[in-house]
């Protein structure tokens, strides 16, 4: 079973993400991370997608992590993390070492679009290990270009707004549906405001003997156009307007771990943020009914799923 | 009986060589994707695996992008990893060629060399190999079975050198050497264990000393991590003897950097690497038996270059005539016969070199078409030009 | 740099990008009002670098050499205790 969160006071002192790193100021992403390898083993070992995550972390000769750390390309995290854990297993076997918990980090363009097969195939496979994806929603490190993981019309530099365009034409890639689909032991969504949800959620997921998935939203101010102290607020915004619902799925069981029953109205997570701006606007006030009930439809098909898939209480 | 004599001969396909070599290498992870013609290799292994005969891991990943990652993923954890490809597979795990190299992991791999697409081919040619010959992988090309049985061994030992830490490739012709069956002598497995050993990589993925590995460079010191790679490679040019040295010593079989048949006599010679080497090999005999003074230097280590061993069977002959299984397009000459070139001028030497292209995309070489090779020698007025043997008009 | 001084392989020893000083990023910088604080750690928990320091017996401080000044130590504080102010 996995330790529980008793409290913040209870986490590690040492620090498994060194400052002085070159991340923005105010950068999501690395409150995701750190909370999650607070909440992890010691001996993880890291895998890491080229991306915004790994480009400012590691300049040589400087590194920010704490932890057994590689990265070599960008659309191989999780079979990078494969042979890690197989490497590990085969070594331990003989009795030339133990095994670690590994943990694939990978952002929402190297997991959604370039990494998927990859992690399709790791999934598949079955290897014991957890997924990371630090979702900001874009391209960010290349400079805010657009992702399976953006969303329905959000401005990126390559879905521009403008007379004939409102920004992105497709709805963000359901990743949570795909990997539940690969069967695995337990797949979940976290945000960086909700610390203890996330927390919890990493654990579980180490204690699974299989692989695991976790779908990590990871606001970025320079992308979504907000003010830099606004991150975290920006992401508890998310979940609040159900934009981003947080939710567990083990073994096929779905569960909201934060559920929303009174969302606060999705103008005012859009209006927060540049990158929606346009959608406020009444030429795309067809575009905006679309955004709000896709947003609301997801919900309450999570809900559904809850109730359909929730286990036959024993009588 | 010494361990030469103890063996038994065993028939046995090109791929199953390789096969029957990674089982008694104690080799903790296989990571591979299926490719005619390099499929009998990973179902071999896997038939190994059923057995318990092969103890490690074999991860049958789900492309080779993937199966050059996850073994750079395995090698970082210090165990002995494998893999083999051929053509669109080695194409399509490019990038994580120069990674692994990069990297300095002694990831060992055997290529069944088959033609690159389009349009869509089976047989072979070296065009895959030579496509990535400047990945910092050390190469090798195979003229025969029991030789890349042979082969495999001696690469963990040659790239977990800590002086060399670069991976290789042990290259042989798709369907005429993987399909191919020969008897192989199989070497004891306990003495197959000693001489491979166990690897010990110092840079690895450790928690009780994390690393970083992967890191972002600058144009202040990337040029300098290359001259490490370059470092390695002239490196092994040395170590390799003494690995062939200590291969010697317990089968009592040796190669070579380059094979060179009358080099020191002949007034023509021909440079070839690949199967074809035997049968060119074959046509000088027979034209030497009939009076004719020719030779054939085989050259079986592509990279590192053997750039002295090649001048130095080179140096007396008239006339040179360098043969490519492989195209490259708009170069003024194949591959191999550009690098004849620039070791012979660099040397001084103003030997008439022809390069001469053949076996495109499986197209067969015989001992005929090698003695018609040799008789186009003759002909001074043929030299300086990429002549394209066999191809129909 | 010179030659001999790079790793093999661009080789990073883990965690000493502590040496790597971000205090020039900062425009503004973070002062916490100690009577205020209770060391309820949720600066620290939602800090980037991180650069709040937690200390045995001691309410938490911030670590200036790597502070970036985004803010969100500020805005999350449930005391109130932080303001950020303008860097000297």
């Amino acid at each position: 079973m996995y330790e529980p969160i008793k409290g913040l006071k209870e986490l590690p002192t040492d620090e498994p993400l060194a400052p002085g790193h070159r991340l923005c100021a105010g950068c999501g992403a690395p409150i995701a991370l750190r909370q999650i390898l607070l909440a992890a083993p010691k001996d993880t070992v890291l895998a890491n997608a080229t991306g915004c995550m790994e480009v400012s972390t590691v300049i040589y000769p400087y590194s920010a992590w704490n932890r057994p750390w590689v990265h070599s390309a960008f659309e191989n995290t999780a079979a990078v993390a494969s042979g890690i854990e197989s490497g590990f297993k085969a070594l331990a076997r003989r009795g030339e070492g133990k095994e670690h918990p590994v943990i694939a980090i990978g952002g929402d363009g190297g997991t959604y679009d370039i990494g998927f097969q990859a992690l399709s195939g790791a999934l598949e496979r079955g290897h014991r290990f957890l997924y990371v994806c630090y979702d900001n929603e874009a391209y960010m490190n290349t400079g805010i270009q657009r992702s399976g993981g953006t969303p329905l019309g959000a401005w990126t530099t390559t879905t521009q707004v403008g007379p004939a365009e409102f920004g992105k034409r497709e709805n963000k890639k359901d990743l949570m549906g795909i990997v539940v689909a690969h069967r695995v032991p337990y797949a979940a969504t976290a945000a960086i405001s909700h610390w203890r949800d996330l927390m919890i959620k990493v654990r579980k997921a180490l204690a699974q003997d299989g692989p695991t998935f976790l779908h990590v939203l990871a606001p970025c101010t320079r992308g979504w156009r907000f003010e830099m102290a606004k991150t975290v607020k920006m992401a508890k915004l998310a979940v609040d307007t159900r934009f981003f619902p947080l939710y567990e799925v083990e073994n096929g069981v779905y569960k909201i771990t934060v559920p929303v029953p009174n969302p606060r109205p999705a103008e005012e997570y859009l209006k927060a943020q540049g990158r929606y701006a346009h959608l406020l606007q009444p030429q795309w006030a067809k575009q905006l009914e679309t955004v709000k009930k896709e947003v609301d439809a997801n919900y309450k098909r999570l809900e559904r799923l809850a109730q359909f898939t929730s286990p036959i209480p024993a009588t | 009986m010494t361990a030469v004599e103890a063996v038994k001969t065993v028939p046995m396909l090109g791929d199953e060589a390789v096969a029957e070599a990674v089982k008694d290498c104690d080799v903790d992870v296989v990571s591979a994707y299926p490719i005619t013609p390099q499929t009998i290799i990973v179902e071999k292994l896997s038939e190994f695996v059923a057995s318990g005969e092969f103890k490690g891991e074999f991860i049958p990943v789900e492309s080779e992008h993937s199966a050059m990652s996850a073994a750079l993923g395995a090698s970082l954890t210090g165990a002995r990893v494998f893999t083999a490809t051929s053509s669109q597979g080695l194409a399509l795990m490019h990038e994580m060629l120069y990674n692994v190299s990069g990297l300095r992991l002694p990831v060992v791999m055997a290529v069944a060399n088959r033609a690159l697409s389009a349009p869509l081919v089976l047989n072979a040619d070296h065009g895959d190999m030579m496509g990535s010959r400047d990945s910092g992988w050390i190469q090798f090309y195979a003229e025969n079975v029991e030789e890349i049985y042979d082969r495999t061994i001696q690469l963990f030992r040659l790239s977990e050198d800590p002086r060399v830490l670069l991976p290789s490739a042990i290259n042989f012709e798709g369907f005429i050497l993987s399909h191919d069956m020969e008897g192989v002598r199989l070497l004891d497995g306990e003495q197959i264990r000693k001489f491979v050993g166990r690897p010990k990589l110092e840079q690895r993925l450790d928690p009780e000393n994390p690393k970083s590995f992967g890191a972002l460079a600058s144009p202040d010191n990337y040029y300098e991590f290359k001259m490490q790679q370059v470092e390695g490679m002239k490196a092994a040019l040395g170590v390799f003897k003494e690995v062939e040295k200590e291969f010697h010593a317990f089968s009592g079989r040796r190669y070579g950097a380059v094979d060179a048949y009358n080099t020191d006599q002949a007034n023509r010679i021909v440079v070839i690497n690949g199967c074809a080497s035997g049968t060119i090999r074959a046509a000088a005999r027979v034209l030497n038996r009939g009076g004719d003074n020719v030779g054939v230097l085989a050259v079986k280590l592509y990279r590192p270059f053997p750039t002295d061993e090649v001048v130095e069977h080179l140096r007396d002959a008239d006339s040179v005539v360098v043969m490519d299984r492989s195209v490259s397009f708009g170069a003024p000459s194949g591959p191999l016969a550009a690098d004849v070139k620039s070791a012979l001028k660099s040397a001084g030497l103003d030997t008439p070199v022809m390069s001469l292209v053949y076996g495109i995309g499986g197209r067969d070489f015989s001992i005929e078409d090698g003695k018609k090779v040799f008789a186009m020698s003759k002909d001074k007025g043929a030299y300086g030009t990429t002549f394209m043997y066999g191809v129909k008009n | 740099m010179s030659r001999q001084s790079l790793s093999e392989a661009a080789v990073v020893q883990g965690g000493n990008s502590v040496e790597y000083t971000t205090t020039g990023w900062r425009v503004n910088r973070p002062v916490i009002d100690e009577a205020k604080c209770t060391n309820c750690l949720i600066c620290w928990i939602y800090c980037p670098e991180p650069a709040i320091i937690r200390h045995e017996n001691a309410k938490v401080t911030i670590d200036y050499d790597h502070c970036k000044g985004c803010g969100i130590c500020e805005v999350e504080c449930p005391l109130k205790a932080i303001k950020m102010v303008r860097e000297p």
